[in-house]
């Protein structure tokens, strides 16, 4: 019923989107999955929400998303800031910075 | 301009030669190949496993490939990154730069390993003689040599 009621307060269409999250190298190993859908709840408007969101998940989420500022993002196969919107993504992922070359 | 992202070997020469068949535009080719190198830290390694982003891999790679040839007006470019597991010596990634002149060239050639290094989508695990494995560490090097082309490192 608490469900009801955010969707309820929550713009239209912005309730319960929904995102597949990518975790890869570390983040993924510290995780224990590659990939999941999640339903993310109309109050989560940035990437920077999501990572608090996730990481309140559970220990294994924590754990990943503990030292403050080193995981990076994409947002549908583009990096971005923890400032980007979620409006509209489907996938995000999750990363160590990168170490190709 | 391209882009390829692979598992098996590439032959540089053949590369090349492809590159540069039937064209008189072309009065410089820089290559440059990355290797495994035998040792990290001091410590010997017996295999170099990458990981990649595949849907992201070729997208970002293309961007950076974009930007090479927006900055330098080069005639072509090639980059070649692999992927899976790798020994020492092995060859990692092949970057191809062909222009009219040479120093547009070997400065496409560094910007592009300067880009590659510092945004596409891998990540490299070492392991090691002694059976110990350890995710590689971006290095700070990589952001600065970033932002010397003026560009915006990636976010802290």
């Amino acid at each position: 019923m608490s469900h009801a009621t955010i969707k309820e307060k929550a713009p239209a269409g912005a309730a319960g989107q929904r995102l597949t999250v990518r975790y890869f190298a570390w983040v993924r190993e510290k995780v224990g999955r590659a990939e999941e859908a999640v339903e993310v709840p109309a109050s989560i408007a940035t990437v920077g929400d999501l990572v608090d969101w996730l990481a309140a998940r559970g220990p294994e989420y924590q754990a990943a998303f503990a030292r403050p500022g080193v995981v990076r993002a994409a947002l549908d196969q583009v990096h971005v800031k923890p400032g980007a919107s979620l409006a509209g993504a489907r996938e995000i992922a999750f990363f160590p910075p990168v170490t190709g070359g | 301009m391209s882009v390829r992202v692979q598992r098996e070997a590439f032959d540089t020469a053949a590369e090349v030669e492809a590159l540069v068949a039937g064209r008189v535009d072309v009065g410089g080719v820089v290559t440059f190949t990355g290797l495994v190198r035998g040792e990290a830290g001091g410590r010997a390694l017996s295999s170099l496993t990458l990981e990649h982003y595949p849907e992201m891999t070729e997208a970002e790679l293309n961007r950076i490939e974009a930007e090479a040839q927006d900055r330098f007006g080069l005639a072509g470019s090639l980059v070649i990154h692999r992927y899976g597991e790798l020994r020492p010596g092995d060859p990692i990634v092949l970057v191809v730069t062909l222009s009219p002149h040479r120093q547009a060239a070997f400065a496409a050639a560094e910007f592009l390993m300067d880009y590659l290094k510092s945004r596409a989508p891998f990540w490299k695990k070492e392991s090691f003689a002694d059976g110990t494995e350890a995710w590689v560490d971006a290095r700070e090097t990589d952001g600065a040599a970033l932002a010397r082309w003026g560009a915006p490192a990636t976010q802290k």
